[in-house]
């Protein structure tokens, strides 16, 4: 299968770059600059010392054992990525796009985030670069997610509420790329997922793959082959692009990507672009998105922040398409429960978007028999959602 | 060509160009506040002195659009307004005697869930002459502009002073006019224009074998004039809608008098953004 999107940015019928003209020229001077630092030796090695060095990598691939043994079924196997410094695999991508922004000679950054994790994987490559730092955020998630906007602000970055639209993500994406149109000369978008005119979800997606080629290396390691079923947990789809990329090729790996059903696909308050959304163009590109009849695009509904977006990037679409990967939902409540799980299990915490994917795994573990194989993606920790989730889990400990 | 000399958009670039002025061309966001509203807002248009007239179709994510319009388009879609909607006003204003060209503005994915041949044959149903999508840049717009040759409606491009070694491929292509970006940024009201906007019209100008227009934050007649002897054509859209936005409380009003004093107050401000001509 052909991985790489075509000189238009498409994966098959989706991605391509739908934006104002005023942007043009800075994706494209993007995309060249890309090409011509990725395979770039001091490139590499740069990037390579600070992921090794800085973020703490390569992360663990650790076998769950209570876990697996709990649930009586397939091996389960969780990769660390709640182990880099800033808690989540959006160190991988904001290194990388850092270091390529001060190589195009670009000392301001702006981001957009929902959860908070990719805004503090930014405002800490900021720091560390000495780069001046904008991040936009969904004024109701400033609220939802109040410990990273402070953990920002302590890092220097300035957080920008959005206060337009559903004040949540999409909108946050929105606030940015206007930002991004009117400073275009002196500003780079560090865009945190695979989603959005090409040459983002091409170049986020590789940033991010070396989660999969870790992986790839450790389960050869470990049990000396490969796994029979990988599963990640999908908003934008950056973690789930990385983890599956290296794997795309090999057949007999099942790709499950684990989108939020919030409270439910039948009732209107859902974050399922795959399972309920049709083709069209949003914020860039041409993917699955939540959209009404007449193609106004509709407003996600997840516990989890991260994951609380009515699109998806467009290299899933395609794989979704063509059958490589299958996606499902799982609702706000699933993901509670197997936050509280892994919690107990594992003494492990983690985000409530990689809960979508653990939950998933609850799922499907049992089913498979005791030899299989099943690596989840634990893409963020859970300190994060601690103060958010006490009120529905009941915040005394028992 | 033949199709695209019967343009009504040509046709009143080919009189203003006789007479030495420039074209004057308001934006309204269609369904602000409501869609009666925006017929008698279109004829006040025509009323106060509009060469043609853009009308905006309400998109939940304007990427384009400055605060106030995205207010504009909030609104109009808490009304679930549809780009059928949109072309309904069209119709209903050209029965009530509007003569002016319409192009409709519009994000690309409400016309593409529609399909695309249907959207062109709509627009043609409905009398348009051209169509804005500023979400659709040359790389992407090839069904559509194959579309739009064969129906004779203008695909109309957006060029920006970033667009630089762009400009020629854009304006070679243009059908209608060129629409040339005044600033870096989102629609709305600004004081500054891009520092080397005399230089990027006239390489526009250049480029281009249709008459060329300008907007993007333009809001007096002083700007309107200043741009004039450097284009073919203006273009005003935030100022206008802010004024439909100060007007709302009138144009809501169930009293037909009062409401009839908010269409007044939105006509005269348009009315006084027209340049005067240049040969005079």
């Amino acid at each position: 299968m052909n991985q790489v999107p075509d000189t238009y940015g498409r994966f098959g019928p989706f991605g391509g770059r739908y934006v104002p003209e005023t942007l043009m020229n800075a994706l494209i001077e993007l995309e060249e600059a890309y090409n011509r630092y990725k395979d770039d030796p001091d490139f590499v090695a740069e990037l390579r010392y600070l992921l090794k060095q800085y973020a703490g990598r390569p992360s663990p691939l650790y076998y769950a054992e209570r876990l697996t043994k709990h649930l009586g079924g397939a091996k389960i196997y969780l990769k660390r990525e709640d182990l880099n410094h800033t808690g989540s695999h959006k160190i991988n991508n904001a290194l990388g796009q850092a270091l390529l922004a001060k190589r195009m000679g670009k000392k301001k950054v702006i981001a957009e985030t929902g959860a908070g994790q990719h805004g503090v994987a930014t405002a800490t490559v900021a720091a560390l670069l000495g780069m001046e730092c904008k991040v936009f955020m969904g004024e109701e998630d400033t609220k939802r997610q109040k410990l990273n906007v402070f953990r920002m602000n302590l890092l220097g970055t300035e957080v920008v509420p959005v206060t337009s639209g559903t004040r949540t993500l999409k909108d946050a994406c929105n606030e940015t790329l206007r930002y991004w149109v009117s400073h275009v000369d002196d500003t780079y978008y560090i865009l945190g997922s695979v989603t959005g005119p090409h040459p983002y979800p091409m170049m986020v997606r590789d940033f991010q793959r070396i989660i999969g080629v870790e992986t790839k290396e450790q389960i050869l390691e470990q049990e000396g082959r490969l796994p029979d079923a990988i599963v990640a947990a999908v908003g934008g789809g950056s973690n789930a692009m990385g983890i599956f990329h290296d794997f795309v090729g090999d057949a007999s790996v099942r790709l499950i990507g684990v989108e939020a059903a919030g409270r439910g696909v039948d009732t209107d308050k859902h974050a399922a672009t795959m399972t309920k959304g049709r083709p069209g163009v949003f914020q860039g590109s041409m993917s699955y998105v939540l959209q009404d009849e007449g193609g106004q695009v509709q407003e996600a509904h997840s516990i989890s922040a991260g994951l609380d977006y009515p699109g998806i990037g467009p290299e899933h679409a395609y794989l979704k398409d063509t059958k490589r990967a299958e996606y499902v939902p799982i609702t706000d409540a699933e993901a509670l429960e197997a936050l509280q799980l892994l919690s107990r299990q594992e003494g492990i915490i983690p985000a409530l978007e990689s809960s979508h994917a653990i939950a998933q795994t609850i799922k499907l573990a049992p089913t498979l028999p005791k030899d299989a194989i099943v690596v989840v993606s634990l893409s963020g920790r859970g300190d994060k959602d601690v103060e958010a989730i006490m009120p529905y889990v009941g915040g005394d400990a028992k | 060509m033949s199709l695209a000399t019967a343009n009504k958009i040509d046709a009143v670039f080919a009189e203003l160009k006789a007479k030495g002025e420039t074209a004057l061309i308001p934006f309204l966001t269609m369904g602000d506040p409501d869609l009666a509203v925006s017929v008698e807002l279109v004829q006040a248009s025509e009323a106060a002195g509009a060469h043609m007239i853009e009308l905006g179709v309400p998109y939940s994510d304007p990427l384009a659009d400055g605060p106030v319009i995205q207010r504009a388009s909030e609104r109009a879609l808490t009304n679930k307004i549809s780009l059928i909607d949109c072309m309904g006003v069209a119709a209903e204003a050209r029965r009530r005697g509007v003569q002016m060209p319409f192009i409709l503005f519009t994000y690309f994915n409400p016309a593409l869930q529609l399909g695309l041949e249907r959207f062109f044959a709509l627009l043609k149903e409905h009398d348009f002459s051209g169509v804005i999508i500023p979400d659709l840049p040359i790389e992407e717009d090839g069904e559509v502009r194959a579309i739009a040759e064969r129906t004779g409606i203008h695909l109309i491009p957006l060029v920006a002073p970033t667009s630089e070694a762009r400009v020629e491929r854009i304006a070679s292509k243009a059908r209608g006019f060129v629409y040339c970006v005044s600033s870096l940024g989102v629609t709305g009201v600004r004081s500054s224009f891009h520092e080397g906007i005399e230089s990027f019209l006239a390489t526009v100008r250049n480029a281009a074998s249709v008459p060329i227009c300008v907007g993007f934050g333009i809001s007096s007649r002083e700007q309107a004039e200043r741009f004039s002897g450097l284009c073919d054509g203006v273009i005003v859209g935030s100022a206008i809608v802010r004024q439909v936005e100060e007007a709302l409380p009138q144009l809501r009003s169930p009293d037909e008098a009062v409401r009839r004093a908010g269409v007044d107050a939105v006509r005269s401000f348009i009315a006084g953004l027209k340049p005067r001509s240049r040969r005079s």
